[in-house]
C-alpha cells in the first residue's frame, strides 16, 4: 500500500523497529514524568523494583501479563486476517457473563467438569460476540471497526442491566454476582506450586497463566503451521488472491473474528474465574485496548505478543507500586505509554522504519 | 397546558445533551468528508474538556478556556494528521492511540496539578459560560401559546457555546455545499487523484479538514467542562465521541441529518434520565440501559444495511499515494 516500501532485513523489521518505537514511547513517558516534577530515573528504579524485585512482585507481573497475552493474541489473530478488532473489551465482557452463568448454574457439577465447561463457555461467549461483527462484515458489508466499537458499548450496557436487574447478588450495594462455589474457580498459583515445595506469596496469579502460555503456542501453531492459518494470512494479505486460490474470504473473516473473540474471552477466565470469583462491572478495565498495543508491538507473532505482554505486565505492576511511593504518577501512565506505543509502532510505523533504515545505512539518505 | 411545559423541559435537556454530540459529529463529518477516518473524536473532546477547565480556572475566563480547549484539541488532531496524512499510517490505529493518550494524560496531569483524583477545581462566576436569555422570552410565553413556551424554554436560555455550535452547523452546511473550498474538500474524500491532477494539494486540504475537526471537538469538549459542568471530571466524555461517530454514519455524512441524529440521540438520553426508576403503566419499570444502548444498536443495524443504505466517502480511510 505504501509508496516506496522500505526494505529492511528481517531481524531489523521484527526486532529493531518495535524496540526503537518502544524506546521512543518510554522517552515520551519520561518527559511526562519530568513535566509533573518527578525524576524519571527514580521512577524507573521504583517501577522495576516493584515489578521484578520480589517473588510477590513477579507473581503480580505475571498475573497482569496473562490478561495482556489474551487480549494481545485476540487483536493479533484478527490482524493476520486483515481485520482490526477493537472489540476485545466487549467480547471479554460477554465472555464474563457466560463464565458467571456457567459457574453459578452448573455449580452442582464436580470441579473437574465445571472448570473446563466454564472456560469453554467463556470462549463461546467471546467467539459469538466476535463472530457477529465478522458475519456483518462478510455478508452485509458493515465495517468490523465500527461494529466492534458499538458492540463494546452494547456489551457494557447489557452487563449493567444483567448485574443490576437479573443476576446481581440480592441486597448487595455493588453490582456483582454472588461468589462462585469453591470448586468453580481456578487454582491460585501459590496453591498449585505448593506440593512442588515452592513457597510463593498469595497473589492473584492463577492457573489461567498456564492457559495463556498454551494459547500462545496454539496461536503460533494455528497461524504458521495449519491450513486454516495459511488461509487467514492469505486473506489478510490479499483477499482477491485468496478468493482466486479457492479460499472464501467471507468464511475466513467470520472464523478469524470468532477465534479472536474466543481469545479475548481468556481475559474473563483470568479475571472472573481466577481472581474475583464473581462477576463485577467493568472487570475488563481497558485491558482490551492495551491489547492493541501488545499486538502491534509484538508484530502479531506469538513470541512478540508474549514479550510485549510481559513488558505491559511489568509496567502495570511496577506502575501500581510506583503510585504508592509517588502518588502523582498514577497507573494512568501505563495508558499513556500504551497510547504512545500504538501511535509509534502502529500509525507511525513508516516513520520508524525510515529511522531504522537510516541507522542501518548511515550516510545514505533513504 | 402542563404537558407543553413538560415537553418543553424534556426538549430543552435534549438540546443541552445533544450539543457536544453535534460538535463532535460535525468534526467527524469534516474529517471523513476529506477522507480521513477519525475514531479519535472522543480523545480530542476529552483533552479539550481538560485544557479548557484548567485554563478557565487559571484565568477566571470561560473564553480563555474555550481558546485553550480548541488549541489542545487541534494539537491532537495534528498528531492524527501527521500519522495519517504525512506518514500514511493506519487511521484507525492512530485514532485508538489518541483516545488512549487523552484518557491517560488528562488524569495524570489533573492529579499531579490539583491532587483531586484527576478532577479540576470547580469553576465559578465568569469562569463558566452564563446562560444567555434571548429577548422577548417572557413576553412570548405570555402571549403566544405553545410556540412561545417552546421558544422561552428550548431556544432561549443556553450558554454561548450552544449558539456557537449551531452557528458552526450552519457554516459547515454552507461551506461544504456552496464554496470552492468545500467542493474541493469533498472531492478529496471521494477521488484524491483527480484533485491532485487538478494541481491542488491533497495533503493541504486534508490537513485543513483535520484542523477544523480539531477545533470543533475543542468546542464540544469545552462545552462539557466549562458550561454543562463546572470543571473537568476524569473520562467525562463517556463515549460521546463514539455516539457522534454513530450520528455521522446515521446522517450519511451530511450536516443537517447529522443535527437530526444528534438531537434524536440527545432526546433518547434525556428521556432515559427522566425515566430512571419510573414505573410506566402496562410496561413496568423501563430498563434505562435499553434506551442507552439504542444509538449503538441502531447504528449497527443501519450499517448492516437493514434500514436504508450508508454511503461513506469513497476514499475514506485510504492514504493517498501520489505515484499510484
Amino acid at each position: 500500500m505504501s509508496a516506496a516500501p522500505i526494505d529492511l532485513p528481517r531481524w531489523a523489521d521484527a526486532g529493531l523497529v518495535p524496540l526503537v518505537s518502544v524506546a521512543a514511547a518510554l522517552v515520551v513517558a519520561g518527559l511526562v514524568v519530568i513535566g509533573i516534577g518527578e525524576s524519571p530515573l527514580e521512577a524507573t528504579t521504583l517501577l522495576l523494583r516493584g515489578a521484578l524485585g520480589s517473588a510477590e512482585g513477579v507473581s503480580f507481573t505475571l498475573y497482569y501479563t496473562t490478561n495482556f497475552i489474551f487480549t494481545g493474541l485476540a487483536v493479533a489473530v484478527a490482524f493476520h486476517a486483515g481485520l482490526f478488532n477493537i472489540g476485545g473489551e466487549g467480547q471479554a465482557t460477554i465472555a464474563g457473563i457466560f463464565v458467571a452463568l456457567a459457574c453459578l448454574w452448573l455449580a452442582p457439577l464436580p470441579g473437574i467438569l465445571l472448570v473446563p465447561l466454564a472456560i469453554l463457555a467463556a470462549a463461546a461467549g467471546g467467539a459469538l460476540y466476535g463472530f457477529i461483527p465478522g458475519w456483518l462484515q462478510a455478508t452485509r458489508g458493515s465495517h468490523v471497526v465500527i461494529t466492534t466499537i458499538m458492540f463494546n458499548f452494547i456489551a457494557a450496557t447489557l452487563s449493567v442491566y444483567l448485574l443490576v436487574e437479573v443476576i446481581g447478588k440480592p441486597g448487595s450495594m455493588q453490582a456483582e454476582t454472588p461468589e462462585f462455589a469453591r470448586h468453580a474457580i481456578l487454582t491460585p498459583m501459590h496453591e498449585l506450586l505448593a506440593p512442588l515445595g515452592l513457597k510463593l506469596p498469595a497473589t492473584p496469579l492463577n492457573s489461567a497463566f498456564l492457559l495463556a502460555l498454551a494459547a500462545l503456542v496454539a496461536v503460533w501453531a494455528l497461524i504458521y503451521r495449519s491450513r486454516l492459518g495459511y488461509a487467514i494470512r492469505t486473506v489478510g494479505a490479499n483477499p482477491r488472491a485468496a478468493a482466486y486460490a479457492g479460499i472464501s474470504p467471507a468464511r475466513i473473516i467470520m472464523v478469524a473474528m470468532a477465534i479472536s473473540g474466543a481469545l479475548a474471552g481468556g481475559l474473563a477466565v483470568n479475571e472472573v474465574m481466577g481472581v474475583q470469583h464473581r462477576l463485577l462491572l467493568d472487570f475488563t478495565a481497558g485491558y482490551g485496548f492495551v491489547g492493541i498495543a501488545v499486538a502491534l508491538m509484538g508484530r502479531g507473532h506469538p513470541v512478540g505478543v508474549g514479550l510485549a505482554a510481559l513488558l505491559f505486565g511489568v509496567l502495570y505492576q511496577g506502575g501500581a507500586e510506583l503510585s504508592f511511593d509517588k502518588p502523582s504518577i498514577t497507573r494512568d501512565m501505563v495508558v499513556v505509554i500504551g497510547g504512545v506505543i500504538i501511535l509509534f509502532a502502529g500509525a507511525l510505523d513508516g516513520l520508524f522504519r525510515r529511522l531504522v533504515a537510516g541507522l542501518l545505512r548511515p550516510g545514505r539518505p533513504s | 397546558m402542563e404537558w407543553v411545559q413538560t415537553i418543553a423541559v424534556v426538549l430543552d435537556s435534549a438540546v443541552r445533551l445533544s450539543v457536544p454530540l453535534l460538535c463532535a459529529a460535525l468534526a467527524g463529518l469534516w474529517s471523513e468528508r476529506a477522507g480521513i477516518v477519525d475514531i479519535g473524536l472522543e480523545g480530542k473532546m476529552l483533552i479539550a474538556a481538560f485544557a479548557s477547565a484548567v485554563a478557565a480556572f487559571a484565568t477566571g475566563s470561560a473564553w480563555v478556556g474555550l481558546g485553550a480547549g480548541i488549541l489542545a484539541s487541534v494539537m491532537l488532531a495534528l498528531v492524527h494528521g501527521f500519522a495519517a496524512i504525512t506518514w500514511r499510517g493506519n487511521q484507525i490505529v492512530s485514532g485508538v492511540a489518541i483516545n488512549m493518550l487523552a484518557a491517560g494524560l488528562t488524569v495524570i496531569l489533573g492529579n499531579a496539578w490539583y491532587g483531586q483524583g484527576g478532577r479540576t477545581p470547580s469553576l465559578e462566576g465568569p469562569a463558566r459560560f452564563p446562560d444567555l436569555t434571548l429577548p422577548l422570552g417572557a413576553w412570548a410565553r405570555e402571549h403566544v401559546p405553545v410556540v412561545g413556551t417552546i421558544y422561552d424554554e428550548v431556544v432561549s436560555g443556553h450558554a454561548a457555546p450552544v449558539y456557537l455550535a449551531f452557528g458552526c452547523l450552519l457554516l459547515t452546511a454552507l461551506v461544504l455545499k456552496r464554496t470552492r473550498f468545500g467542493l474541493r474538500l469533498r472531492a478529496v474524500g471521494e477521488n484524491p487523484a483527480a484533485v491532485d491532477t487538478a494541481g491542488i494539494s491533497v495533503a493541504g486540504l486534508r490537513y485543513g479538514a483535520v484542523i477544523i475537526c480539531g477545533a470543533l471537538c475543542g468546542l464540544g469538549g469545552t462545552y462539557l467542562a466549562v458550561s454543562q459542568s463546572a470543571g473537568f471530571l476524569p473520562h467525562m466524555t463517556a463515549g460521546k465521541g463514539f455516539i457522534a461517530l454513530a450520528a455521522v454514519i446515521f446522517a450519511n455524512w451530511r450536516p443537517w441529518p447529522a443535527l437530526g441524529a444528534c438531537l434524536l440521540f440527545g432526546l433518547l438520553d434525556a428521556v432515559a434520565i427522566r425515566l430512571q426508576g419510573v414505573i410506566v403503566p402496562g410496561i413496568g419499570q423501563v430498563p434505562v440501559q435499553a434506551i442507552q444502548a439504542l444509538p449503538y444498536l441502531m447504528t449497527v443495524i443501519l450499517l448492516a444495511g437493514f434500514i436504508g443504505k450508508s454511503t461513506p466517502p469513497k476514499a475514506s480511510g485510504l492514504p493517498y499515494v501520489k505515484e499510484r
